[in-house]
């Protein structure tokens, strides 16, 4: 008892105290002089990471800013919610830091709030001063190959939002009881995750804040193999040395590499000499290629990691419409651009038995009405941040458009990647506002106020940030009854009605 | 323990005039689930006690002088007790070292560049987490450490942090919230 209650005084002292330091500079003079100032307008579109991290930046670096967080949603911090893996919790404590950026007096949610059909760019562009778009990626690029729509095949992004309760996605229900092996095309750290999803014991997944419908599911799974594709080689695998060494140390799978995969090039040698993080990988790979499995049970899963394979085509099963078999191509290495391996077929062919697939070959942004977008790259073309017309040469800047996160510069990086990403833009912004580009005559901005006025007109019914804490709440409550950090509600109705 | 409540209970009046925002029922969320391997037994949680709490008035912890220097040059010479977290102890002392996963090795957001290898030397060499982490670190050099992971001991009297370029704080002038 003594304890707990000392726990609880540690944890409201230290959330006190990281907010002190700021109180320091109060008596500076900067402060004094910028409070005749009008105050700067900001909307930030998104609240994953990077809309966070942006609005963190923008309050630090201009004390006259008011930040608006617009989300589609009615729960904040994006792929945080909805894309960190359930049995990742340490990498979802930042969302600690990012509700005390909402808890500023000059930063506001409004969630439930879709920019293009709710409110449009060129309506946000007339309230504020500057407008972030940090929307992210919420779309796939697909292989374009024949039977891609075959059922039983997903993208990793779908499996993801499946399994942390995306409410756009509850309704996914993939088949895992039907097929002893699932193809996971891709070895980046989503192809990881989605892959250790699927092979870790349930009773593992059991206190994590996994949707309930998806435990119930993965309860009943009888996939056994899991086969993560990858075009090219182990020096070239996309993952990070974390999520290998976490996957390849799972209870009861047995990791299968075929050790002539790891053979090396010159140029693979070479990539391995400058890159550390390929080097790492890669000694990972390599010993878990060689270990020793001493006890093998009956009931061991397999992990197999497939190199040096393309997916060709899909291969139906007799009943037409359900994916058997993905047919694979052999692929050597030859120099692509800036001296980057590419993957060239070689015209042998196997096919690989499978019942699930799980494409996990990157997430694609979609483009907005009113939005300069480079359909190629999937980004809105960008200096640095503010949005360019066009990605042509001769573009010209949109006034007071700016962009950060997966919509600026592909859909890359881990969380921390965001805080660099938010200030470039955020260096971006303070230079214009220095430059007097948001002062012009007439350029009063209504900020906040115009917001709430659209949103009154369209009837349109916003979740503001206590009303994700009562979700928050709610979520909690239910997952102590489970022994769960949280329980997530994963419907649109109920997570509207619990915001109320 | 009675006296330590006490005195924890006017730390938080005290600092309960600061500009916080924060109402104090808002906890932390996602806490539950961590598995803090690693992480030095003083977590960053209890970060306000950890210099004064025990033997208070009879003895005092030994600190180190730690020196963090900034991109633009600028330095702040800290006094950190021994055991203490170089990242708690920036966050004691006014040092935006960012720290996304508080402490638990889920992130490079602490990352300090030590700028004398005979220091550097004298810690123990990162375990295989910290280096996965180091690998996504932003400006790595081969001195790179986390902040978490660097605990202050008396070896370390008079070391030297560089914090990388972009993990500087914006604020260059001094940031204010606003009461209200």
């Amino acid at each position: 008892m003594g304890r707990e209650r000392l726990l609880l005084l540690h944890h409201a002292t230290r959330r006190l105290l990281l907010l002190l330091p700021r109180s320091r500079g109060f008596s500076s003079s900067a402060g004094a002089a910028a409070s005749s100032r009008e105050p700067l307008h900001v909307c930030v579109v998104g609240s994953g990471p990077a809309g966070f991290y942006t609005a963190d930046k923008m309050l630090k670096g201009h004390e006259e800013a008011q930040v608006d967080i617009i989300d589609r949603l009615p729960t904040p911090f994006g792929l945080v919610r909805s894309g960190v893996a359930p049995d990742h919790p340490e990498t979802k404590i930042v969302v600690n830091q990012f509700s005390r950026v909402a808890a500023n007096g000059r930063c506001s949610f409004y969630g439930n709030v879709t920019v293009g059909s709710d409110v449009s760019i060129s309506e946000l562009q007339k309230i504020y001063d500057v407008v972030v778009l940090a929307y992210g990626a919420e779309s796939d690029r697909s292989l374009g190959i024949p039977g891609e729509d075959l059922r039983g095949i997903h993208s990793a992004r779908e499996f993801v939002w499946w399994y942390n309760g995306h409410p756009d996605m509850c309704n996914l229900a993939p088949d895992l009881q039907s097929t002893d092996s699932a193809v996971v095309l891709g070895q980046g750290n989503v192809a990881l995750d989605v892959a250790r999803i699927l092979l870790r014991c349930t009773s593992e997944l059991a206190a994590t804040d996994i949707a309930d419908y998806a435990f119930d599911a993965l309860r009943g799974n009888t996939i056994r193999k899991v086969y993560l594709v990858g075009r090219r080689g182990p020096v070239q695998a996309a993952c990070t040395a974390k999520e290998l060494r976490e996957i390849l140390g799972l209870k009861n799978v047995r990791v299968c590499i075929k050790e002539a995969d790891l053979v090396t090039s010159t140029a693979d040698e070479e990539e391995i000499r400058n890159s550390r993080i390929k080097r790492r990988v890669y000694e990972l790979l390599s010993k878990a290629a060689t270990a020793h499995k001493g006890y093998i049970s009956n009931d061991q899963k397999e992990l197999h990691f497939v190199f040096f394979r393309r997916p060709t085509r899909f291969l139906p099963a007799e009943d037409g419409s359900t994916v058997d078999a993905v047919q694979l191509e052999k692929t050597c290495l030859k120099d692509g651009v800036a001296g980057k391996p590419v993957a060239v077929g070689t015209g042998e062919f196997e096919d690989l038995k499978c019942g699930l697939v799980l494409k996990s070959i990157g997430y694609k942004s979609l483009p907005v009405e009113g939005l300069p977008f480079d359909n190629y790259r999937g980004v809105v073309p960008n200096l640095k941040g503010r949005v360019l017309s066009s990605e042509s040469e001769n573009a010209t800047v949109e006034s007071g458009l700016y962009v950060v996160g997966w919509l600026k510069r592909g859909p890359t990086g881990i969380v921390a990647t965001n805080l660099h990403c938010a200030e470039e833009t955020v260096a971006g912004i303070l230079e214009d506002d220095k430059k007097g580009l948001f002062m012009g005559p007439g350029s009063k901005k209504q900020g906040r106020r115009g917001l709430l006025e659209i949103l009154e007109q369209k009837n349109i019914r916003f979740v503001p940030f206590d009303g994700w804490e009562k979700i928050d709440s709610k979520e909690k409550m239910a997952g102590q009854l489970k022994n769960k950090p949280r329980e997530k509600i994963t419907t649109w109705d109920e997570l509207l009605m619990a915001a109320n | 323990m009675f006296s330590r409540i006490s005195q924890l209970g006017t730390r938080l009046l005290r600092e309960n005039r600061a500009p916080a925002n924060l109402p104090n029922s808002r906890s932390s969320y996602y806490r539950g689930q961590l598995r803090r391997r690693l992480v030095p037994e003083k977590s960053i949680l209890f970060s306000t006690a950890t210099s004064s709490t025990h033997d208070e008035g009879t003895q005092d912890t030994e600190k180190i002088s730690v020196t963090f220097v900034n991109k633009d040059g600028t330095e702040q010479t800290i006094s950190v007790p021994v055991g203490t977290s170089m990242l708690e102890a920036a966050h004691e002392n006014d040092i935006e070292l960012e720290g996304a996963c508080e402490g638990s090795l889920a992130c490079s957001t602490c990352h300090v560049i030590v700028m004398d290898v005979n220091y550097y030397n004298k810690l123990e060499d990162p375990a295989d987490e910290e280096n996965d982490m180091l690998d996504l670190a932003f400006g790595l050099t081969e001195t790179s450490r986390l902040g978490c992971q660097v605990i202050a001991k008396p070896e370390l009297d008079g070391v030297r942090l560089s914090l990388p370029a972009a993990t500087r704080n914006f604020a260059v002038d001094g940031y204010v919230p606003k009461p209200h």
